[in-house]
């Protein structure tokens, strides 16, 4: 769990202020001296606040509107988001940064749909959130009533589990259990489907402490013959690899897998999930492997003769066709989840269990560390032959990879990027150093247009006070979600985002010129509206650039000026993500330029 | 990182063909294999026990996670056991082994499952079917029904309904059989069963009195096909 303070309370009256606290809302009713709940609706409010939770996201709505009433006396902040998929997506950045369960909340029906894309996001990203949402009264349930859907059957299978809680005597337990049971283990979402009978229906019963069911119990050890025999197969590589995935950052191992790759000299490479778990400025740092990672860390997979990989999944946009994936190697995986050994990528030598006590067992069992300078050095010398590069002559057009890299230069390392979906998501990934976890807050597995404006919102009130949040969004992404601005402006929350305009839905221009011939089919958006225009309209602080010179001063006024601000950045349209590996291809073939692919 | 001076179209380094690349190569399992040998590994079939709580939606959870995985299933049986709250699902799967293996790992995740194990080749294994014949020769069908240890649950001028329990082959011959006669409906109820003498069905599996659900983790297996819900 994150060592950082909880971010404060928010006091909703306090519209000048709302990220500063008043004494007197902090010292507001709480659990712990509230009378017993009287109703369900507050038994739910109780079990959030003893389960630990702070600050939720939602809106409101028929259904869900009794857990709202007792809201009204709860110390718990509750931002008000402008559509639920925005609440879904806040709530899964503030978990992210936290390492707490975000909370996410609507009303039944299409507040419950709208939550749908947020809460698949979470899951293939195996973020914990809890989803609360209102149900029509259990009467009424499967008559087709006004508002209804069938939530629960709905997101079956994109939650770890859900519930439907028919009963407001159990009804806290019930969220408490959702609430523990989303951050146990591999977290992941979940759901709790209000009845409204449930919420107004009277209870005097206190809910227990949140606590994971019974039946799901997680292996934390792990077997020593396993922790032995990847011991083993490690110390007699000749080319270890390690590859950290998100599990390391879930399971805050990040210290002890550092710890593990600095002793035994062995070069790292990770997943995009795990953008900043090992600092990507260290010497036995290759960033990130796959489609758009970096060609070094791609070659490195490509040769290594022992893939010591870490609390991954082996998503096909990292591996491509598993049939030429790390083909020399034998692979060690380390996960938490038992069901990702051999589902993907046949598992050598399986460590199941915690990421950091894996690693540190392993370490322990380890007599003596692979002679990895041979390798070391082949690894640094792709670094040489493979840089990250752009061009930048002057007549051309703003590089979007220049923008990035200018917004590194003027923050600070702990500065959490959100981003977007698409070809800004890879150069935000590729041109900023990141150095800490919990910093690179993006959709991965699902890949979900329209994420970063809202996980700015909850990454920034889940970070620290002194901590920056930059979202850098493509013009097409923030149309999908940019009406959260409003909230941004109404909460007076200081995020900057940058939208690399390219008049075009651009992830899906490059591969249209490079798989269907040039032919463009609605990929053209150059009816894009003034984004600083509508920022200011909207009431943030609004910025155009279109060259190079101006960059500098935008950041810095962005950066500086107190609230949400937005840069339009135009620019060069035609400007590709290279590296690439062909979807399914082969790792070590990754294309520098479009006619390599 | 910006590099000004390069003023050629793409990256540096070499294409990728110039690259020098390994010749090893994994089959779609990702198991990493001898190119000479063979790379893909045959479907079998296999009968997995799923002890879970008998809770609303365990079922449409666990048939959801088969749709959803494109795991291949030939029949799944459900009914509550001695213990109160506790159901056995019976399924068989044809699948290869990674994918029996991931059956079950992905089946001990969800939440309402407390066991899961696959049953040995050995265990006692039944199903069920009813068969609605032609009436037209009552003898014969007595007869065939007879062979079957079969019983008459409905015999009118028209039509006869037996039934007929038993292993998968047993049942398949009586269905053979009656074809004679002209199967008008039939319905099977796909197989149960039970692995043999004092083996429990699935691992660490309390006899019926124990209501409380069998969570102790000490008896689960350790290595990476671990069916006890752990995760
Ligand atoms: C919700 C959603 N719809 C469609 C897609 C398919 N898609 C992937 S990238 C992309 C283009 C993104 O365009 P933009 O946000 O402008 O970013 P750019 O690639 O231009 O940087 C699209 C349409 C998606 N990922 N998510």
């Amino acid at each position: 769990m994150s060592e950082r303070a909880p971010p404060e309370v928010t006091d909703p009256d306090d519209a000048d202020s709302p990220e500063a606290p008043t004494a007197e809302s902090a010292e507001e009713t709480t659990a712990a001296d509230r009378t017993t709940p009287e109703t369900g609706a507050e038994s739910v409010v109780t079990a959030l606040e003893q389960a630990g939770a702070k600050t939720l996201f939602g809106v409101q709505g028929g259904a869900i509107m009794p857990v709202y009433d007792a809201l009204y006396d709860s110390a718990l902040s509750h931002v008000t988001m402008a559509h639920e998929q925005g609440a879904a997506h806040a709530a899964d950045a503030y978990g992210v940064v936290s390492g707490e369960t975000g909370v996410c909340l609507a009303t039944s029906g299409p507040g419950a749909t709208n939550l749908v894309t947020g809460i698949a996001d979470a899951d293939m990203d195996s973020d914990a959130m809890l989803a609360l949402t209102g149900q029509v009264p259990s009467a009424m349930v499967g008559s087709d009533a006004f508002q209804e859907t069938d939530t629960t059957g709905v997101t079956a299978p994109i939650t770890k589990h859900n519930y439907f809680a028919g009963d407001a005597e159990t009804v806290g337990d019930t969220v408490g259990e959702a609430f523990a049971l989303a951050a146990a283990g591999r977290p992941g979402p979940t759901l709790v489907d209000l009845p409204k009978d449930t919420t107004l229906d009277e209870t005097d019963r206190e809910p227990g402490p949140a606590e994971t069911p019974e039946t799901y119990s997680v292996r934390e050890e792990p077997n020593s013959e396993q922790v032995e025999s990847a011991a083993r197969a490690i110390e007699r590589a000749e080319k270890p690899l390690l590859l950290f995935g998100g599990g390391v950052v879930k399971g805050e191992a990040c210290e002890e897998a550092r710890n593990f790759a600095t002793e035994h000299g062995i070069p790292v490479t990770t997943t995009m999930p795990a953008i900043g778990s090992f600092p990507e400025d260290h010497d036995l740092c290759l960033s990130w492997a796959g489609m758009h990672g970096t060609g070094y860390a791609n070659m490195a997979i490509t040769h290594t003769d022992c893939l010591i990989a870490i609390g991954t999944r082996f998503d096909d946009r990292l591996t491509g066709g598993v049939d030429t994936f790390a083909p020399e190697a034998e692979v060690v995986h380390v996960d938490i989840d038992p069901a990702e050994i051999s589902k993907n990528v046949h598992a050598d030598y399986p460590v199941v269990g915690d990421a950091g006590t894996a690693i540190e067992q392993v370490d322990a069992e380890m007599s003596r560390s692979p002679d990895t300078r041979e390798w070391a050095q082949q690894c640094e010398s792709w670094q040489e032959e493979y840089p990250l590069t752009y061009e930048t002559p002057d007549d051309e057009p703003l590089k979007p990879q220049f923008v990035v890299e200018a917004f590194d230069e003027a923050t600070e390392d702990d500065t959490i990027v959100t981003t977007g979906v698409g070809q800004h998501q890879m150069w935000a990934a590729q041109f900023w150093t990141y150095t800490e976890p919990r910093t690179w807050v993006s959709s991965h597995g699902l890949g979900t247009m329209g994420y970063g404006v809202p996980a700015a919102i909850g990454a920034r009130l889940a970070a620290d006070d002194d901590q920056q949040v930059v979202c850098f969004d493509g013009d097409g992404s923030f149309l999908m979600t940019m009406q959260e601005l409003s909230v941004a402006v109404r909460e007076n929350l200081d995020i900057t985002v940058a939208v690399l305009n390219n008049e075009y839905i651009g992830m899906v221009r490059q591969w249209q010129d490079a798989f269907f011939e040039g032919r463009q089919m609605a990929a053209d958006y150059q009816w894009c509206p003034e984004f600083d225009k509508l920022a200011e309209a909207f009431g943030a602080l609004g910025i155009s650039v279109d060259d190079y010179d101006e960059v500098a001063d935008a950041v810095e006024e962005a950066l500086n000026y107190d609230g949400p601000a937005v840069i339009d950045f135009h620019i060069d349209p035609t400007e590709n993500v290279y590296p690439m590996v062909a979807s399914g291809g082969a790792n070590g073939k990754f294309a520098l330029s479009e006619d390599q692919l | 990182m910006s590099d000004d001076s390069s003023a050629s179209a793409g990256m540096p380094g070499p294409a990728p063909d110039e690259r020098p690349h390994p010749d090893g190569r994994r089959n779609a399992q990702g198991i990493r294999i001898d190119p000479e040998a063979e790379a893909e590994p045959d479907s079998r079939t296999a009968v997995v026990s799923a002890l879970v709580e008998h809770e609303p939606g365990v079922l449409s959870r666990v048939s959801g996670l088969f749709s959803r995985r494109q795991f291949n299933i030939e029949s799944l049986t459900v009914g509550p056991t001695t213990v109160e709250g506790h159901a056995r699902i019976t399924l068989v799967v044809e699948e290869t082994d990674p994918g029996i293996d991931q059956v079950e790992k992905q089946l001990a995740k969800l939440k309402p499952v407390i066991q899961v194990g696959e049953i040995d080749d050995d265990a006692v294994q039944a199903e069920l079917v009813l068969l609605k014949v032609r009436g037209d020769e009552p003898d014969k069908v007595h007869a065939i029904t007879q062979m079957y240890d079969g019983q008459t649950l409905d015999a009118g001028p028209r039509t006869i309904t037996v039934q007929i329990t038993g292993d998968q082959d047993k049942i398949d011959d009586a269905v053979d059989a009656f074809a004679q006669f002209g199967i008008i409906e039939i319905a099977r109820t796909g197989q149960t069963a039970l692995a043999r003498g004092d083996t429990p069905t699935t691992p660490g599996e309390e006899p019926g009195h124990d209501k409380s659900p069998a969570t102790s983790s000490d008896e689960a297996t350790d290595d990476q096909t671990s069916t006890t819900h752990e995760q």
